[in-house]
């Protein structure tokens, strides 16, 4: 397994999770997983929805206990420490949960007060955040009428307000539009080159290499790999990967026909995946075997390969 | 940002229980003026048609007339009406819709800090009614005792008392239909029966205990005794006493049903 | 006026879309938790009214003798009253807070006029099936004045149609009203206008108790007329008064109901 990127040995973990398990009845949301996070790192849970990531968030977030294994936040016990974990953290939610009746500043203003800040220091951390994820424009404003990635970014802010140690968030820009996906990115790693911890779960694929500098594949509540993007896409993946469509047939039939070009073959409902080390070597090869897919397209090997290999399953659909 | 700065737990500058009411009373700022104007405009437009109306063809109540009668009942299910009212939708609200309550649990607001904010802020709503109310009643010229000046007291603990656990109700349901049911079954009886319009001696002997379950009545009680300065059907400790077991109680349940909600 | 209006637009109106809409209703009151419970106990909130004020306060004040020289006991004199009140807060609850809610959150207009279902009968649909529900209490609410025997049989007959008028008006000015609504802070208003209709209608107390003043100002107001109405006929009663009580009714229920359609096209047709 790749060692970590940017974890230093000698820093202490900031989390530290053995044998992590979370159980609701008879249902096994995560089964035994072991993570370390160290400071200054971006640390991503990438799987699809149910593989046990927000239930693992919420037992790091210090809201839900765990039902068995170790957990240390901070060096503290999340169970007994709670509040004084909660004082250092910074969590942006799934769901977002702004005050809807109160103007972007006064969400940030009363936020800031659950932390036991003063008024005036709320008043100054709330400037400050709306200048930084470019809201100040919008400060009196009621926050009903945002747009989606204002409001992620007021979320964002608003979770950055007690200046915390480790910033927790959940699927960060699930519903957001392209355009908004990249500003609030483009904030997320602003705000890591401030030396900001981040952990972060999400589906998508790009995300995660955007921005995190380490990241663990969940699957069914286990950690299936474990590994920066980039080690992640070299050991479970070939350098480059040629979709293929075929217009008259099942991608499967023709999945057969292909064995044994490039490292490995995968049959998708609507098209052919072909893992090779050379992309153009491997459709030359295709054309050569006389098949003439209608598309074909090489591109670089991604962290949905990854998944695909590690799971027999695509991400997201 | 860095582990090595001060954490700002260890800064703290106020209570977050104190946080809690502060942000009610944020929320309530843009709501105050039409609250006051329909907790000043309601209680005189019905002492005005019940009280005179009314009263001009029901004549003197124990020995007073009907209306200084009726204006300590309606003062005390002022408070009940909207200590229950504000706390249906108000709560469920905020864990449904506006998951105000879920923001909160990721600071370190504890559980008790929430329902200790909200009591707080609802005492202070029911004691601003009260006190404007009392004010009224006195143009009315319906005190007929310095006592009158500790009704917004007794609101307040009738307020708590009913806050308390109408507020574990809203935490514990996921729809807002049962709201309709504790009206019409709880709070709309509780107004007609528990003294407000006539004493409970009039009522059959076994609906009678039902009203004295009501924490409205022994609210009514204490507040007629106030105004009228004569002695409340129990010993005034008795009434009192039963007003605080159900704010305990039902703050002990709020608790509860508020752990219980987020840790799902 | 109004009735031309209204003829120039009914050809269009077809019975079986308003069935449709109404028939949303049914089937959203179905999926609902709790559904017979809420409903059954609907017509309990005015039954306990009567039980208080009407036998509770009646017991305080014996018998009223009215201004034609007629005496009769508190609660018959109250109940004709309460029956027009419940008429009205039953439809009330459907064509405000609902409807508001379906219009503004929920969409559901919104999806119901992407077909060819346009906005009166959109209108029709929903103040039609707030008087279906509103009627039900009603008449439980008269049948439980019948075993009381706070009015006869007969009248009580007379009187449930009269209801249901009170229903259409003021459900159909309740609808209009809510398309004008900015936000819920409004409905705060509205609950002060009801309760001040409900205190001043003569509801409690003959309108000749009250100054002159205040008595020809609640002879203008809508519930007036609806206790008037509903009253003449429960005690059996009726006067050429009720024709003036019906045609103010009617009125309210015309208007309130083609300016209430006119704002939904406004609104969501534009």
């Amino acid at each position: 397994m790749p060692t970590p990127l940017s974890a230093s040995p000698a820093a202490e973990p900031l989390i530290r999770a053995r044998g992590l398990v979370k159980r609701f009845g008879d249902f096994t949301a995560v089964d035994g997983i072991d993570v370390e996070v160290a400071p200054g790192e971006a640390f991503g849970f990438l799987g699809p929805n149910g593989a046990g990531k927000s239930s693992t968030m919420r037992m790091i977030g210090c809201v839900s206990s765990p039902t068995a294994g170790e957990l240390s936040i901070l060096g503290m016990d999340p169970v007994r420490d709670g509040a004084r974990i909660r004082a250092r953290l910074g969590v942006c939610p799934q769901q977002d949960n702004l005050d809807v009746d109160l103007t972007v500043r006064e969400n940030l203003t009363t936020y800031a007060r659950y932390f036991g800040l003063s008024r005036r220091e709320a008043r100054r951390r709330a400037d400050e955040l709306l200048e930084f994820v470019q809201l100040a424009d919008r400060a009196d404003s009621k926050v009903e009428p945002l747009s989606g990635g204002m409001k992620r970014r007021l979320t964002i802010a608003r979770a950055m307000v007690n200046e915390p140690d480790l910033v927790l968030l959940d699927e960060p820009t699930t519903g957001l539009d392209p355009q908004a996906r990249h500003l609030l990115w483009e904030r997320l790693f602003r705000l890591k080159q401030r030396g900001a911890t981040l952990v972060l779960t999400t589906h998508y694929m790009d995300e995660a290499e955007q921005l995190c500098d380490r990241l663990v594949v969940m699957d069914g509540g286990r950690i299936a790999a474990e590994g920066s993007p980039r080690s992640l896409i070299e050991t479970y993946s070939s350098p480059e990967v040629v979709e293929a469509r075929f217009g008259d047939a099942e991608p499967a039939e023709y999945a057969e026909k292909l064995a044994g070009i490039g490292d490995r073959v995968e049959a998708l409902p609507d098209r052919v995946l072909v893992y090779a080390a050379d992309g153009d070597a491997a459709v030359a090869a295709i054309h050569a075997r006389g098949l003439a897919p209608s598309t074909t397209l090489v591109r670089r090997s991604s962290l949905e390969d990854v998944f695909l290999h590690l799971t027999g399953r695509t991400l997201v659909d | 940002m860095a582990a090595t700065q001060t954490p700002a737990a260890e800064r703290r500058q106020v209570h977050p229980t104190l946080a809690v009411l502060e942000r009610q009373l944020h929320l309530y700022r843009r709501l105050w003026q039409a609250s006051v104007f329909s907790s000043f405009v309601m209680p005189v437009l019905f002492l005005l048609s019940f009280g005179i109306g009314v009263g001009g063809y029901v004549g003197e109540l124990g020995g007073v007339d009907y209306l200084a009668w009726i204006v300590p009942g309606v003062l005390a299910s002022v408070a009940f009406q909207m200590s229950v009212g504000e706390s249906t939708y108000g709560v469920l609200g905020d864990f449904k819709w506006i998951r105000g309550y879920q923001a909160m649990q990721a600071t370190p607001v504890r559980v008790r800090d929430m329902v200790g904010g909200w009591l707080a802020y609802m005492l202070l709503r029911v004691l601003i009614a009260s006190v404007v109310f009392l004010g009224v009643a006195a143009l009315f010229g319906a005190l007929h005792s310095p006592w009158a000046l500790a009704t917004p007291l007794v609101c307040g603990l009738l307020g708590l008392a009913v806050c308390a656990p109408t507020t574990a109700f809203a935490a514990t349901i996921d729809h807002d239909s049962y709201f309709a049911l504790l009206f019409r079954f709880v709070v709309v009886p509780s107004t007609l029966f528990a003294g407000v319009f006539f004493p409970v001696e009039q009522l059959p002997d076994v609906v009678r205990p039902l009203a004295y379950l009501s924490p409205l009545w022994h609210g009514v009680e204490l507040c007629r005794a106030a105004t009228l300065g004569t002695a409340p059907g129990w010993p005034a400790l008795a009434h009192l006493g039963y007003l605080v077991l159900w704010a305990l109680l039902g703050s002990a349940w709020a608790v509860a049903a508020f752990g219980r909600r987020l840790r799902k | 006026m109004l009735t031309t209006l209204l003829a120039a637009r009914l050809p269009a109106v077809s019975g079986a879309r308003v069935g449709a809409v109404m028939g949303r209703n049914v089937a959203s009151l179905r999926s609902g938790p709790s559904y017979w419970i809420v409903l059954v106990s609907g017509f309990f909130e005015p039954l306990l009214y009567l039980l208080s004020i009407g036998v509770g306060v009646g017991a305080l004040i014996g018998e009223l003798r009215l201004e034609d020289g007629r005496v009769l006991s508190y609660a018959v004199f109250v109940a004709p009253a309460m029956l027009a009140v419940s008429a009205m807060t039953g439809v009330l609850a459907e064509t405000t807070f609902n409807f508001f809610f379906k219009m503004k959150y929920s969409k559901t207009f919104e999806a119901i006029l992407a077909t060819p279902v346009g906005p009166l009968e959109v209108a029709l649909g929903e103040l039609s099936w707030a008087v279906v529900r509103g009627s039900f209490y009603t008449a439980v609410f008269i049948g439980v004045m019948v075993a009381m025997d706070l009015v006869s049989l007969g009248w009580a007959l007379a009187a449930f149609p009269a209801t249901v008028l009170v229903g259409f008006a003021f459900g159909a000015v309740g609808m209009a009203l809510s398309t004008l609504m900015r936000g819920w802070q409004d409905f705060d208003l509205l609950n002060t206008g009801q309760f001040a209709l409900f205190l001043f209608s003569g509801t409690f107390a003959p309108v000749q108790a009250y100054p002159l003043g205040v008595e020809i100002l609640i002879q203008l107001t809508p519930l007036y007329h609806a206790v008037e109405l509903v009253r003449g006929l429960a005690l059996g009663s009726p006067g050429p008064g009720l024709l003036l009580n019906t045609a103010y009714l009617v009125a309210m229920a015309l208007a309130g109901l083609l300016f209430a359609a006119r704002r939904v096209e406004r609104l969501l047709c534009a």
